[in-house]
Order: structure tokens, then C-alpha cells, then sequence
């Protein structure tokens, strides 16, 4: 009888041991010291850094490697400006419309549509309203405007500078000038 | 207007059959006559047809405004009755501001420039190309009454209340079950018990059972048997041991609760936004990115509440208090649409994370193989709480890199290699592993 008690206690205990495996805190790490260097990764949280982050923002007045100043506010009349006077750099040979068509898919296809006429998934879901056809007369678009918005958002729609670098966007803008050539057919 | 129809019929029926005063009837004709024509003289002029001005809503107005809501614009529930009774402007007017609103305010028309102030200045796009007809229709689309959500709620309340009830039926069998048993056992041992009384009051002796060895002592003072048993044991010990010591480190199935419960399935999923979309980084860097608060609001600003499926767990107000969680983390005013500036960090846990002593990059993967997410991270457009699907250990690695083929087609930068290292291994294809991606150095260094 004492035997079985034992056996008992025994299978209870090794059961428990086994049930402890506990998906919301990670495994026990061997040598953790190679593990963890002591260099700052990537997102990581250390008490040197303000609020803890090591994600932080440029420091105010210069300007990341690659990147450029955009000299357009976000006001309407500075989209108004950037319609007029605002101009791709890229030239005919450097628009990639299979590599614009990518990103579009990724960053404007869920609300805008694939093929630029409003009804994205989001869209036909009922998520968000009132996506505009990009062959919509009475709002426009050209290169400049479709840049200065991929920039700074309008109305509803968010900034996306920090998704697309600047040649992207630019890619994008083409591309979008494609889809609206299509759609105006 | 049927409400003052009905109340002439009604009356009409009344008179015929009281009979007492005919020119009644006619009187209230009149009445209603005039009714209906100062009501059509007001706000009645067209009538609009609410599905079509809703669908017309959604295409030129719905950007910017919503019905009950305050977007970009105000909120448009009502919006001519509110205009008539609190500004004195009628139809003309608001055709007037739709068709070109930004000409009103220049030629000073004082509540045409009062609404321009308020909302920051933000000219409304003019929409020349919408008919009167049009206008009416979205008129009529916004002056419907809001549709009271009892029907859902109630169907969801049934929902939950069913479930509850599967709940507790299960939950009734297996009481009712044990209850058996237990009544079962005791039964036993009463029958046993009384079996017993009898005998010692009929002085029936029940035979001892004789002292025979016990079968564990057998067992024991077996020798061969013993030493099976031993072998046994120490090679299943060394079995668990090793597949112990062989997960250290693992974190497969790693599903740590967020500070925001983000689901997956949702966004992912039944919404197909792209992965790249907010890991935007797994393009052109090593890390995928965790996406800043920024990306959410690009259609959290639109986005308040869930509207999509619920579960009893995972409920409408769940949803709608982690949207919340988010505003309060960006400092989103949602009654005000702006910003207040006072924004916390939201503190995500990291899943997958590989020691430090191994290199990984994104973009080497996502862009230059053009892998598919899902190809590492697993299903992730189906997981409501995101978990770590691969083991991502060193066999898993190199065991991929020896059966992927390198997609050489449109690839310049693999051209030239590839010509040279298949004419080396006379073969057709190159693995990842034929290109050198076993060796040491790529990965750790």
C-alpha cells in the first residue's frame, strides 16, 4: 500500500515538472552570456537610452545617410504647391514598373485596390470608406500631388515616408500614374 | 408625412361612421394639404433614395466624413435638419458648399467660414459633378435614423449564452458521471460490509488467503529480471536527459501576452493586409521591424472599432478597448480627431529572438531569395495570439539551405556563379549549401 502512495506521489510530481512547460516565458537559455552580448540590439530596452529604447529618432537638425530634405510642408496649399512645381526625378529609363507594382501591392493595394479604382480589401469589407478612383476628375493627381501625399497622408489617409525610402516612393508615384492612365482608357 | 396621411384616413373612417360632421373630413384635408406643403416647401423638395445615397456616401463623402462620427469633417447624421433648425440654411445651401465650398468662404459666407475655422482650415474638396438628384440621395441617407443595434446584440448575447450551455451540459455529464461512480464505490463497500456482518452472524469463517510470497519480492530477488529492468531505465532516463538538454534554448511554440493584444488573424488574415506593410524593414534590413505606433493609426484613424467576428473570449468590447489601448499609447483624441502629444511606449515582448553569436538578415531572405513570410514564421495570418512556429535552431537552418534551390531567374547578381558552381557540381540546380551557405563564417563570425 505504501509502495502505491509513493508511486503516486511520484507520478504527480513528475507530471506537474512535465505540465510546467509554459508558453508565455521563454526556455531556460544554456551559457546565456553568448546568448545576450552586452552590444544594444536592435529594439531592445536599456536604462541608458531615453524611455528605455534603443529604437530612437534622429537627433533633431541632421539628416539620416541616403535621405534627402523634402522642402514641402503639409498644409493644403503647400499640396497645392507640390502639384505645380514638384517633379520625379526619375527618368524614364530608371521607372521600374515591376518593382512599383511590388510596393504598390504591399503599401496602397489594401484600401486603394489593385488596380488603383478605390475597392481594396478594406474597402469591400467596409473597413474604410470612400477610397477615390485614382481616374477621379474632380480630385486629380499627378506625380507631384501623389508623392507630396505618399509624404505626408491626407485626410484619412497616414503618412507612409517611414514604409517607402524616396526612390521607392517615386517608383510608387509612377506606377500610380500608370494605374491611372489604365483606368482612364 | 404617412403619419399625417394615416391620421386623415383614420379620422375619415371616424367621420363615416360617426356621420357627425362632414366638412371635419374636408378641414382636415386642408390641413394636411397645407402639412404637406410646407413640409415639402422646406426639406422635401426631392425625394432621395437612401441606398443610393448611401452607396454615393461611401464613394465622394465617406474619406472625410462619417455619419456619427467627427472625421476630417463633421459628422453628417441629420445634417439638413440640424442645418435648417440651428443655422436657418436650407437644401440650396449645402449644394451651394458641396458643389465649392472654398468659394463660399472667400465670398464671406459667415457659417460657410465658420465651419472652415473649425475644422483647421481644411478646404473641402468640391464636387461640381453631383446632381441635385445626388445631393438628395445623400440627403436622404444621412437623415435616416441610426440603426439600433439591439438585433445584433441580441443575437450575440444568444450566441454566448448557447455556448455557456454547451459549457454546462458537458460539465453536467461529467458531475453526473462521478456522482455514479462515487454511489457506485460506496455501494460496494456497503454490499461488502453486510456480506461480512452475515457471515460473522452465521459463524461462516471466510479463509484467510495463505501467505504466499509477494510478487514485488519475487521480482526483486530475480537477478536477469532485475538487470533488464535496470538497462531499461537507465536508457530511458538518458533518452528524456537528452531531449531535455537538446530543447535548452528552444523556443518553439513561444506565445508571450502583449501589452496590446494585436491579433494576427484579424489583420493579417481577414483583412489581407500585407506583412510588409508594418514590417516594412524586412524588405531592406536585417530586423523585420517592429512598426511604429505611426503605421497603426494609418488606418486606425479610420478603423475605431471592431466590426468583424466575435467569440465569447475574444468579444466587440475586447476588441474596441485594445483600439483604445492604442490611441492612449499614440495619443490619439478620438472625439477630436488630433493628436494631444502625450504618448507612452508600448512595451512589446519580443518572439523571436536568436542568440546573439548568429547572424540573420531579413533582407537577404525576403528580397534577394524572395521567400515567403510564412516559409519561417508558419501560419501567422491564422493566429489570433502570435507564436514562434519554427524551432529556428542550427539543424533547422542548414537543413533548409540544403534542400532550397536558389532562384537564379532574374537574378544578375547569381548569374555568374551559378554558371561556374554547377559546371563544378555538374549539376542542373544549386542548393543554398552549393553556393556556401553551410558555411561557418555566413553565420557566425
Amino acid at each position: 500500500m505504501k509502495g502505491l502512495v509513493k508511486i503516486f506521489v511520484l507520478a504527480i510530481m513528475v507530471s506537474s515538472i512535465v505540465s510546467c512547460k509554459n508558453n508565455e516565458t521563454p526556455n531556460y537559455q544554456f551559457f546565456p552570456n553568448m546568448y545576450e552580448s552586452p552590444s544594444y540590439e536592435t529594439y531592445g530596452a536599456y536604462d541608458i537610452f531615453p524611455g528605455e529604447q534603443s529604437a530612437m529618432l534622429p537627433v533633431e537638425g541632421t539628416i539620416s545617410r541616403g535621405h534627402s530634405i523634402f522642402d514641402y510642408g503639409s498644409s493644403t496649399a503647400e499640396y497645392d504647391r507640390a502639384k505645380v512645381e514638384l517633379m520625379s526625378p526619375l527618368d524614364s529609363a530608371q521607372v521600374d514598373y515591376v518593382r512599383g507594382k511590388e510596393l504598390y501591392d504591399i503599401y496602397c493595394s489594401t484600401c486603394h485596390g489593385t488596380k488603383g479604382d478605390g475597392q481594396g480589401n478594406l474597402v469591400k469589407r467596409e473597413k474604410i470608406l470612400g477610397i477615390p478612383s485614382y481616374d477621379d476628375a474632380i480630385r486629380a493627381i499627378n506625380e507631384g500631388s501623389i508623392y507630396h501625399v505618399i509624404y505626408h497622408g491626407k485626410n484619412a489617409m497616414g503618412s507612409h515616408k517611414n514604409q517607402l525610402s524616396e526612390e521607392e516612393r517615386w517608383q510608387v508615384a509612377a506606377y500610380v500614374m500608370k494605374l491611372k492612365a489604365d483606368l482612364e482608357k | 408625412m404617412k403619419k399625417s396621411y394615416q391620421s386623415i384616413e383614420g379620422n375619415s373612417t371616424n367621420d363615416m361612421k360617426q356621420v357627425i360632421n362632414r366638412k371635419l373630413t374636408a378641414r382636415f384635408l386642408l390641413l394636411g394639404l397645407i402639412f404637406l406643403l410646407t413640409f415639402s416647401t422646406s426639406s422635401f423638395a426631392q425625394d432621395g433614395d437612401p441606398a443610393k445615397g448611401k452607396s454615393l456616401f461611401n464613394t465622394n463623402c465617406a474619406a472625410c466624413h462619417s455619419l456619427d462620427k467627427k472625421m476630417t469633417g463633421p459628422a453628417l447624421r441629420f445634417v439638413e435638419q440640424r442645418l435648417a433648425d440651428d443655422e436657418g440654411l436650407d437644401r440650396d445651401w449645402i449644394a451651394a458648399w458641396i458643389r465649392n465650398s472654398s468659394a463660399m468662404v472667400k465670398d464671406g459666407d459667415a457659417y460657410a467660414n465658420k465651419i472652415f475655422n473649425e475644422y483647421g482650415g481644411a478646404a473641402m474638396t468640391a464636387m461640381p459633378q453631383l446632381t441635385d438628384q445626388d445631393i438628395a440621395d445623400i440627403l436622404a441617407y444621412t437623415a435616416q435614423e441610426k440603426a439600433t443595434p439591439v438585433a445584433s446584440a441580441g443575437a450575440g448575447a444568444d450566441a454566448a449564452t448557447a455556448q455557456s450551455e454547451g459549457g454546462i451540459s458537458n460539465d453536467l455529464v461529467l458531475g453526473a458521471l462521478a456522482i455514479l461512480f462515487v454511489l457506485l464505490a460506496l455501494g460496494l463497500i456497503m454490499v461488502n460490509r453486510t456480506l461480512r456482518r452475515f457471515a460473522a452472524a452465521n459463524n461462516v469463517e471466510i479463509p484467510e488467503s495463505s501467505q504466499r510470497k509477494p510478487l514485488w519480492k519475487a521480482f526483486v530477488q530475480n537477478q536477469f529480471l532485475m538487470l533488464v529492468v535496470a538497462i531499461f531505465f537507465l536508457l530511458s532516463s538518458a533518452y528524456f536527459a537528452y531531449g531535455y538538454f537538446m530543447q535548452l534554448g528552444v523556443d518553439q511554440g513561444y506565445q508571450p501576452v502583449q501589452e496590446i493584444h494585436f491579433s494576427h488573424k484579424i489583420h493579417a488574415g481577414d483583412n489581407g493586409v500585407d506583412c510588409k506593410y508594418c514590417h516594412s524593414s524586412a524588405r531592406v534590413s536585417k530586423t523585420s521591424g517592429i512598426p511604429s505606433l505611426n503605421v497603426c493609426m494609418n488606418c486606425h484613424k479610420s478603423v475605431y472599432e471592431y466590426t468583424g467576428e466575435t467569440t465569447a473570449e475574444y468579444s466587440k468590447e475586447f476588441y474596441d478597448s485594445e483600439i483604445k489601448k492604442l490611441y492612449a499609447a499614440v495619443g490619439w483624441d478620438d472625439e477630436n480627431q488630433e493628436y494631444t502629444g502625450e504618448t507612452q511606449a508600448v512595451k512589446w515582448t519580443r518572439v523571436h529572438n536568436l542568440p546573439d553569436f548568429a547572424y540573420f538578415n531579413h533582407s537577404q531572405h525576403v528580397t534577394v531569395a524572395g521567400l515567403e513570410c510564412q516559409t519561417c514564421h508558419g501560419p501567422v495570418e491564422e493566429m489570433e495570439i502570435l507564436y514562434q512556429y519554427s524551432p529556428l535552431t542550427m539543424g533547422w537552418c542548414i537543413n533548409c539551405h540544403r534542400e532550397t534551390d536558389v532562384k537564379v531567374k532574374d537574378n544578375e547578381y547569381y548569374t555568374k556563379i551559378h554558371e561556374e558552381l554547377s559546371k563544378k557540381y555538374g549539376v542542373d540546380k544549386l542548393t543554398v549549401a552549393q553556393q556556401g551557405g553551410l558555411e561557418c563564417g555566413k553565420c557566425h563570425y
